[in-house]
């Protein structure tokens, strides 16, 4: 009776795809989750401390809107030393509630009603919703495999019209764990010059990259600053998704305007939180990133053991050198990605996602993640494994019936 | 000794079952550089040998554990090897190391029993010549080593499914 008060637009949209899978697994017992989006680290022990130092020193207070100086100030060093960006810190780095509060109020604070958004699909599952819930209008754009998901200029091309008005770029990717070579992104970065789009580049993945290859950041290329919303946090890198915190970079004038919504609906990103993330950058600083490093090799290991596992199975993967996720096709086994997400978790226990529940592009393929315990992995596999022999012997079955 | 060789010190630290092939995947190597790489420190010493690490707290196995704090006198010549070695053949001990401080070599001791132990100190240890004092503390509990936490309480605590 209560449902004529629920706003028909967010009525209308549909419950994230990940969704079922997590109402599914709850029900199994000693099922193994390659379904998780978030490190298997402990965020780093002195990380902690300083936050809880922090409480002991009673700093729990509101910090001002954009967050701690001291930490924008950080923000800003890290971003020069890491990736070649120039932000100020007290007029172009927003501290926010993780990246993705960042990417709400980016998108509200740019879109006029009906601007319409070009995202690379798959892609991340909030894009669209957030685009929607501003006003504006998600436009996918199809990434191909045999691109190796890497944004096209001329699949953009293809979306463009006079409405277009933003691209929300997203690369090392989830799902797929692409990333955007400098070739591809130089040719993205020009097609949004010479439609004068503003990009919106969530990089929460920077860090995550394997194989002595690199992300380049969109903004640091010649005319792209003034046009690039840079979006980061700590979750991925620094091993902190609890704690919530990210950040964005902008133009004062888009920075300023983000900071209005932030102001009135967030107040400030918790302080807490705060201090754990000067702490994470600091100590960083000083070491060389000695964590980001070693959980970054620890993943590059199991993204190894993953790719290793699924070529011997027979499953086509393309060998992703971002994130901590394969984007395996598993169109040979004739199930959609729902379908085999759905028996796999059944009648086998282990948990992944269907690349649907990322956009519509993502049909023929799964997400799994290696941000797990070897040994897990390991059984994992022997599941799977065990799964696509009975997936054979039925269509053997049915060809001879 | 090269970078190649410390990664597989560490992968073979976490699990030393781990096979030359399952290695060579985890560093993107071939198995069979990663097995010579093995064999040459197995001959250099390097690695000594393979074994569990394991939680006699789980066990029915009853035996007492004890750090001793061992304080002597160093002999010319022989500095504080030759005492060590001395120590070292017990069957007892199951560790030994030169230490700075206020002691001089910390002894770790095993027995069957509260009493067996008392009697290695007080029959074995404490008369060897040029030790001239001991300090025994015993184990209660064991709650990581090497590296590992004995207590597996903290599983797990992601969502099983994140977007």
């Amino acid at each position: 009776m209560s449902e004529r008060f629920v706003n028909p637009k967010i009525a209308a949209m549909p419950p994230s795809g990940i969704r079922k899978f997590f109402n599914l697994a709850g029900t199994m017992k000693g099922a193994i989750s390659l379904g998780v989006g978030e490190p298997d680290f402990t965020t780093p022990y002195h990380v902690r401390e300083a936050l809880i130092d922090s409480l002991l020193n009673e700093e729990t207070q509101y910090t001002e809107n954009r967050g701690l100086l001291a930490l924008r100030q950080e923000i800003a060093i890290y971003l020069k030393n890491r990736f070649h960006l120039s932000y100020d810190a007290e007029t172009e780095i927003l501290v926010t509630v993780g990246a993705s509060e960042a990417i709400d109020i980016t998108l509200r604070a740019t879109l006029r009603p009906g601007d319409e958004v070009l995202i690379p699909d798959p892609g991340y599952v909030s894009y669209q919703p957030c685009v929607e819930m501003s006003g504006g209008i998600a436009v996918p754009v199809e990434t191909r495999v045999e691109d190796e998901f890497q944004v096209t200029v001329e699949a953009l091309e293809q979306k463009i019209t006079p409405r277009t008005r933003a691209l929300l770029l997203s690369y090392p990717n989830n799902p797929t764990g692409a990333i955007l070579s400098d070739e591809y992104m130089r040719k993205v970065a020009l097609f949004a010059q010479k439609h004068d789009l503003l990009v919106v580049c969530d990089e929460i993945y920077n860090e995550l990259v394997y194989d002595n290859k690199h992300q380049t950041s969109i903004a640091s290329l010649a005319g792209m600053w003034e046009r690039t919303v840079t979006i980061n946090g700590f979750s991925k890198a620094f091993a902190m998704t609890g704690l919530r915190v990210g950040y964005m970079c902008a133009p004062r004038a888009i920075l300023d305007a983000a900071v209005k919504i932030h102001q009135y609906t967030i107040m400030c990103a918790s302080r807490s939180s705060q201090v754990a993330a000067i702490e994470a950058l600091k100590a960083g600083r000083e070491n060389g990133y000695a964590d980001v490093i070693h959980m970054r090799d620890s993943y590059n290991q199991r993204r190894r053991l993953m790719l290793h596992a699924f070529a011997e199975m027979g499953l086509d993967c393309f060998e992703p050198k971002g994130a901590f996720y394969l984007f395996p096709c598993i169109a040979s086994t004739g199930l959609s990605s729902d379908e085999f997400c759905t028996r796999l978790l059944q009648e086998h226990a282990v948990v992944c996602v269907p690349g649907t529940a990322f956009g519509s592009s993502g049909e023929g393929f799964i997400r799994c993640c290696y941000a797990t315990d070897k040994n897990k992995l390991m059984e994992a596999f022997r599941r799977i494994r065990a799964f696509l022999a009975v997936l054979q012997e039925e269509s053997r079955e049915q060809v001879v019936s | 000794m090269e970078g190649m060789k410390y990664q597989i010190l560490e992968a073979l630290s976490d699990d030393c079952r781990s096979t030359p092939e399952e290695i060579a995947v985890l560093l993107g190597t071939n198995s069979a550089t990663v097995a010579s790489m093995i064999a040459e420190m197995e001959q250099e010493k390097v690695i000594i040998r393979y074994r569990p690490i394991i939680n006699w707290d789980r066990t029915d196995k009853r035996f007492v554990q004890a750090m001793i704090e061992v304080k002597v006198t160093p002999q010319r010549g022989h500095g504080f090897d030759a005492i060590a070695k001395r120590i070292y053949q017990y069957s007892e001990v199951k560790s030994v190391y030169l230490m700075s401080g206020g002691y001089d070599l910390i002894v770790l001791v095993e027995a069957p029993s509260l009493k067996e132990l008392a009697q290695f100190v007080s029959e074995k240890l404490s008369v060897i010549e040029h030790v001239t004092g001991t300090s025994t503390s015993f184990v209660l509990k064991r709650y990581k080593q090497d590296g590992v936490v004995f207590d597996t309480s903290s599983d797990d605590q992601r969502l099983v499914v994140s977007p």
